[in-house]
């Protein structure tokens, strides 16, 4: 089977822009697959290129070796196929949430009626319904990352990037948002490339996680299938023997990398 | 309630400020109220200061004959005319070089000494270019209000959140539409952020354009006044203006009201009232 998003020995090399001679490797020789409708977890120290490989898989990024393939053919320009959703905040101030949900829509010509019937649709199901007059800066934060869902979920999108994307929000938001997002991708099985640092949230929501080292240099050093039963609840999972097995199992090998990013942020 | 009756305290206390002061000026230029105290004619005082209630009554001589409208529908009209044009061309060059870093670094230099250069001075050139009528007070309106619109333009360009970009192109934004949809409604909003100080450049340019030369406008019938010594009708002409100029400034305050609903103003709260 062809797979929907690999990564093919990427190398990502920063130059800085004022000292030709100061290099940085943040990713070197990385391969990663997901398979059609497989929720990949990519966990690692923070700072350690995590964001770096997923903007390479957007299409926002050039890397400086290898090659990326969506379903199959070589990556070029924006991965159109993908969707992205982001840690930092990215609607558009000036918009509200409505038009946030549909400005996709709108750049793909969708006539202004139906797009607005499928925003409101898509309000619904993010459980925003009434809200869509509102501006970002009159929702919470939740509510501003169910729009953000809403937004690149209306597009349908075979591919989903999210490069931590609850990380801002309190634990109990985070937990809803984890069971709704299981929720959406069940109903629609997308491939998933979810990036995080918290091994938890990796587990409880992948297929199969995969655990990067510390950078500079970042690689994968382990992966691990998820074999926990679907439906899952985000909350309770954590509870299961199983699921502590395996989380002791990744954490061994994590437990290092992550001293290793810890020594590195104190220099 | 007690919020109101502050705010009704202070609107008091002002009136009594603009009270106060009309009474002193009034005190001290009057003929025959007091001595004179420094000049040797007591006439001397209300020739070089003019009396509040000549001025006020020439005020209202201008608005009962009506005959004060046509001057300051020329100057609302070069005023609006300076905004327009300067705001668009601040706006489209404004554009344009935030978006292509090489034209901005060839006419950096430039912008820079255009902006230093005391433009007023340009007026008695473009009284030339443009004759007497409005439109060499259009230019120098323009001249003054394009480099605020245009460095805020600047300004909004480069401060689009990456973020924000980056999501937009991988919704699926063509170059066009992210110019359409990020960067001019990013621009704009920092071009309303400056409303009030371009139209009131604008207002500036015109008013000084009409004192320069012209035959129409409040600044023109101030230099007519001038011109044969007439103090009263030229502190009417200024009392006039600043009314006009206030007058505008409300105006914007409702436009950028209107206009920037989407921004966060610190401790908006809903209540239901």
């Amino acid at each position: 089977m062809i797979p929907a998003l690999a990564l093919e020995n990427i190398s990502c090399t920063f130059i800085s822009r004022d000292d030709r001679s100061q290099r940085y490797t943040a990713v070197k020789d990385t391969t990663l697959v997901a398979e059609e409708g497989e929720f990949v977890c990519v966990v690692g120290p923070t700072g350690c290129g995590k964001s770096t490989l997923l903007n390479v898989a957007a299409g926002l990024l050039l890397p400086s070796r290898g090659s990326v393939r969506v379903f199959g053919e070589p990556l070029a320009g924006i991965n159109n196929r993908a969707g992205y959703l982001f840690q930092a905040e990215a609607l558009m101030p000036w918009r509200s949430a409505l038009d946030n949900i549909i400005v996709g829509l709108e750049f793909r010509g969708v006539e202004r009626a139906e797009a607005a019937e499928r925003g409101n649709d898509w309000l619904k199901r993010v459980g925003l319904t009434g809200f869509g007059g509102r501006y970002p800066h009159q929702l919470s934060g939740g509510m501003r990352k169910r729009v953000s869902l809403a937004q690149t979920f209306i597009l349908n999108p075979q591919i989903l990037l999210m490069d931590e994307p609850f990380s801002a929000l309190d634990v109990q938001t985070r937990q809803l948002m984890e069971n709704e997002l299981l929720d959406l991708w069940s109903a629609e099985r997308k491939s998933v490339v979810f990036i995080t640092h918290d091994l938890e949230e990796a587990i409880a929501l992948s297929d199969r996680v995969v655990v990067l080292s510390a950078g500079p240099e970042t690689h994968p050093i382990g992966e691990y299938k998820i074999d926990l039963e679907r439906p899952r609840d985000v909350s309770e999972i954590r509870l299961t023997p199983h699921f502590i097995e395996l989380h002791a199992q990744i954490w061994h090998t994590m437990k290092e990398e992550v001293l290793k990013g810890y020594v590195q942020q104190q220099r | 309630m007690s919020s109101n009756n502050a705010k009704g305290k202070l609107r008091l206390y002002q009136l009594i400020v603009l009270a106060v002061f009309f009474l002193l000026w009034y005190a001290l230029t009057s003929p025959t109220l007091l001595p004179a105290i420094y000049f040797d004619d007591a006439n001397q005082a209300a020739f070089f200061f003019g009396e509040p209630q000549k001025v006020l009554a020439r005020i209202w001589d201008w608005f009962s004959s009506g005959s004060i409208y046509e001057h300051l529908g020329v100057t609302l009209l070069e005023t609006m005319l300076a905004f327009a044009i300067g705001t668009v061309l601040g706006l489209l060059i404004g554009l344009w070089l935030a978006l292509s870093p090489v034209a901005s670094a060839i006419f950096d230099p430039y912008i820079t000494a255009a902006n230093s250069m005391p433009r007023v001075i340009l007026a008695p050139i473009f009284s030339i270019w443009f004759g007497l009528g409005i439109w060499s007070k259009v230019a120098l309106g323009v001249t003054l209000v394009f480099f605020i619109v245009f460095f805020n333009v600047y300004q909004g360009v480069r401060e689009v959140s990456p973020v924000v970009l980056a999501n937009v192109r991988m919704l699926g934004a063509s170059q066009r539409q992210l110019l359409r949809h990020v960067y001019l409604p990013s621009a704009t909003s920092w071009v309303f952020a400056s409303l009030h100080n371009s139209v009131g450049l604008a207002f500036v340019g015109a008013v000084v354009g009409e004192y320069l030369g012209s035959a129409r406008g409040v600044g023109y019938l101030i230099l007519q006044a001038e011109g044969v010594f007439d103090i009263n009708t030229v502190f009417a002409g200024i009392l006039v203006l600043t009314g006009f100029a206030l007058a505008l400034d409300a105006v914007v305050s409702v436009i950028e009201k209107r206009l920037l609903v989407w921004r966060p103003s610190a401790g908006e709260t809903e209540r239901s009232v």
